[in-house]
C-alpha cells in the first residue's frame, strides 16, 4: 500500500494573529510554525496503516525551503520519504494541481490530508486533488479503515455520521479521532535526517483567487458581570437585552 | 447568465441554513440582475421543494434517482456542475456544510472556478471581480478573497446570513443527467442522523462546558440546560481529549468553529485555541468562578461564581420564562 499524505505548514495554534502592509500581509514575525494538527492526525493513521511493512508513506508539501522543518518533523514521526514542490503555495487550486501531478506520476492508493489547514481553513485540497485525478474524495473523516484495496471511512454529517466503503484509490481529508497524533521519538529524530526529501519544481499555472485583505474580529464591549447569588437575571437579559433568546 | 444554489437536503428535508444559503443566493441574484436557479438533489417532496421559491428561487430543478438517493460526493458535483452549465449559471453557491465543503471544490474544478469557502457576508462585485470576506486563521480573523475567475463558487457558513421570505413561488422542474458510472464508486453503507438533538454546526444556542465541571458525570444539567434553550452541547479540548464527551463536540482551533446567536460557556477557562472556534458567536456568555479566566475579555455576559450553582439557578429561570412566555 502506498500512501501519499499532504501538509502544511501552519502557525503554532496558541499564536495571536496580526498583519502587515495595512493589513495586506500575515504577520510571521517571530511566528512559530508547525505541522498542521489535521495533517498530523493523517500522517499518523497512514503510519499505524503501513505498519510491519505493509507498505510506504510518503508526505508531500507545496512551499518554500522554510517548510522544511516540518517536513523534516513528518520524517521522524515516521514518514519514509518526503517530497516538496518548491514554490509558494498561492491558493487550494494551485496546491492541489501540483500535488496531482506528483500523484499522476506516482500511483498511490490512498492519498490523506488533513480536514483543512488551519490558517485558511478552506477544506478543499482533498476535494479537488479527487477531482483532477477523477477518483472519489471524502472530505471530513472521524475513522478510517482498510481492508484489502478498499478503505472504510466514518464521515462526520450534521447531528451523525456516515459510513462509506471506498475502492482504492480515493482522497480523504482527516480530522479529530482518525488517529492519536504520534510524538517522534530520539531514533525516530535521528533517522529523519537521512531520509529523502526530494525538492521538485512546480508548473505553472493559472490561479483564480487571491487574498487582498485581513482583519481581525471587532472587539467586545466590556462584560456585564451578573452577580451569582443573582444568575436567574441573566435569562432575562438574554430576552429582553441581548434578544437571543 | 444565472446564479445556481444547491440546497442540500437531511433525510429529505431542508434546514434552516439551506434557506439562508437561498436567501444569500438571492440578494446575489439581485446584485447582478439575473436569475436564481435552485437544484436539489435526492428524494425531497415536490412540497418540500416548492417552498424554496419562499425564499427567493425563481426555478427549482430536482435531480432525484435510484441512485442519488443517497450523498455521493462526486456524483453530485457533476450534478450541479451539470446544471451550471445547463443554466447558464457563473455563479454557484452553496452551504458549508459538511457535504458542502465537499462539493465546493471538486464544482470549482469542474468549471475552472475559483472557490470562496467559509463566506460570511455578501460579495462586493466589481465588473467580473467578486470580493468575499471568509473566516480564516480558524476564526481568529478574516481574510478577504478576490474571485477573478468568469465562474465563481461560494460556500457561505450556517448562520451568518439572515433569511428573507418573499412573495413569489418558484416553479420545479424534473432535472436528469447522466452520471459516470465511476462518479458512484463510493458506496454509502450506513447514515447514523439522530433527530432528536440539535446539530452543533448547525445551532443558533450552544450550551458549551469545560474541565471546570469536573467530569463526564456532570454534563446532564448542561443537557438540561440545552435541552429546554433548543441548543446544542459543546466541550472544549480537554474536555473531549479525556473522553468525556465526543471529539464531534469539540469546539476550537482544531475542532468546529461555530457562530451561534448564543455561547454559553461553562467551566471553560478560554485558552486562544477555544475562542478561535467560537469568536463568531453573536453574544456570549461565559460562566466561571475564576474572575481572572481570560474567556471574560471576550465575554458580553459574565457570571463569576461555581457552576454547580450558577447552573441550576439558570435552569429553574429558563423554565420560569418559558412558563411565562
Amino acid at each position: 500500500m502506498k500512501i501519499l499524505v499532504c501538509i502544511s505548514n501552519v502557525p503554532d495554534t496558541t499564536t495571536k494573529i496580526t498583519f502587515t502592509d495595512n493589513n495586506t500581509q500575515f504577520n510571521t514575525n517571530g511566528v512559530q510554525f508547525i505541522l498542521n494538527p489535521y495533517d498530523e492526525i493523517a500522517l499518523s493513521r497512514a503510519i499505524e496503516l503501513v505498519e510491519g511493512g505493509k507498505g510506504t508513506v510518503t508526505v508531500i508539501n507545496v512551499g518554500e525551503v522554510n517548510t522544511e522543518a516540518t517536513m523534516r518533523k513528518a520524517l521522524a514521526i515516521g514518514a519514509d520519504d518526503a517530497v516538496r514542490i518548491n514554490a509558494k503555495p498561492h491558493d487550494a487550486w494551485f496546491v492541489a494541481y501540483q500535488i496531482a501531478q506528483y500523484a499522476q506520476q506516482n500511483s498511490f492508493d490512498l492519498i490523506l490530508t488533513g480536514r483543512e489547514s488551519i490558517d485558511y481553513n478552506g477544506s478543499k485540497v482533498a476535494g479537488m486533488l479527487g477531482e483532477l485525478l477523477d477518483i472519489p474524495s471524502v472530505s471530513i473523516i472521524k475513522k478510517l479503515d482498510v481492508d484489502g484495496d478498499k478503505g472504510t471511512v466514518e464521515r462526520e454529517i450534521e447531528g451523525g455520521k456516515e459510513v462509506l466503503i471506498i475502492p482504492f484509490p480515493f482522497v480523504a481529508g482527516t480530522a479529530e479521532g482518525v488517529a492519536e497524533p504520534k510524538i517522534p521519538n530520539m531514533r525516530g529524530i535521528m533517522s529523519a535526517r537521512t531520509k529523502p526529501l526530494n525538492v521538485i519544481g512546480a508548473v505553472e499555472l493559472k490561479t483564480f483567487s487571491e487574498i487582498i485583505a485581513y482583519e481581525t474580529p471587532a472587539s467586545r464591549g466590556q462584560v456585564k458581570l451578573v452577580p451569582a447569588d443573582e444568575s436567574s437575571k441573566l435569562i432575562g437579559l438574554l430576552h429582553t437585552e441581548a434578544r437571543v433568546i | 447568465m444565472s446564479v445556481l444554489i444547491y440546497t442540500e437536503n437531511a433525510g429529505g428535508k431542508f434546514k434552516k441554513s439551506v434557506f439562508e444559503a437561498v436567501s444569500y443566493a438571492r440578494a446575489i441574484a439581485d446584485q447582478t440582475n439575473t436569475n436564481l436557479v435552485a437544484i436539489s438533489i435526492g428524494e425531497v417532496t415536490n412540497e418540500q421543494l416548492s417552498t424554496l421559491g419562499k425564499y427567493g428561487a425563481d426555478k427549482v430543478l430536482n435531480a432525484s434517482n435510484a441512485q442519488l438517493k443517497n450523498f455521493v460526493n462526486q456524483a453530485y458535483a457533476s450534478v450541479i456542475a451539470e446544471a451550471a452549465k445547463k443554466e447558464n449559471a457563473d455563479i454557484i453557491v452553496l452551504s458549508n456544510s459538511f457535504s458542502g465543503r465537499g462539493l465546493a471544490p471538486r464544482i470549482g474544478v469542474k468549471l475552472q472556478a475559483g472557490v470562496a469557502d467559509g463566506a460570511v457576508s455578501l460579495p462586493e462585485i466589481s465588473g467580473d471581480k467578486f470580493t468575499v470576506k471568509k473566516t480564516a486563521f480558524s476564526g481568529k480573523a478574516f481574510a478577504t478573497v478576490q474571485l477573478t475567475s468568469a465562474n465563481k463558487v461560494i460556500a457561505l457558513i450556517p448562520n451568518s446570513y439572515q433569511v428573507v421570505e418573499k412573495t413569489a413561488a418558484g416553479t420545479v422542474e424534473n432535472f436528469t443527467v447522466e452520471n459516470k458510472e465511476s462518479d458512484f464508486k463510493a458506496m454509502v453503507k450506513e447514515i447514523v442522523r439522530s433527530t432528536d438533538k440539535v446539530s452543533l454546526p448547525d445551532a443558533e444556542i450552544v450550551v458549551s462546558g469545560g474541565r471546570g465541571l469536573k467530569g463526564p458525570e456532570n454534563w446532564g444539567m448542561v443537557e438540561e440546560l440545552a435541552n429546554l434553550l433548543g441548543a446544542a452541547t459543546a466541550c472544549s479540548k480537554p474536555v473531549s481529549d479525556a473522553g468525556w464527551r465526543p471529539h464531534s463536540e469539540h469546539v476550537g482551533q482544531t475542532g468546529i468553529a461555530v457562530s451561534p446567536n448564543l455561547y454559553i460557556a461553562i467551566g471553560i477557562s478560554g485558552a486562544i485555541q477555544h475562542l478561535a472556534g467560537i469568536s463568531s458567536s453573536k453574544v456570549i456568555v461565559v460562566i466561571n468562578k475564576d474572575p481572572e479566566a481570560p474567556f471574560f475579555k471576550v465575554a458580553d455576559y459574565g457570571i463569576v461564581g461555581d457552576a454547580f450553582e450558577v447552573v441550576p439557578q439558570l435552569i429553574a429561570a429558563v423554565k420560569e420564562y418559558k412558563a411565562s412566555a
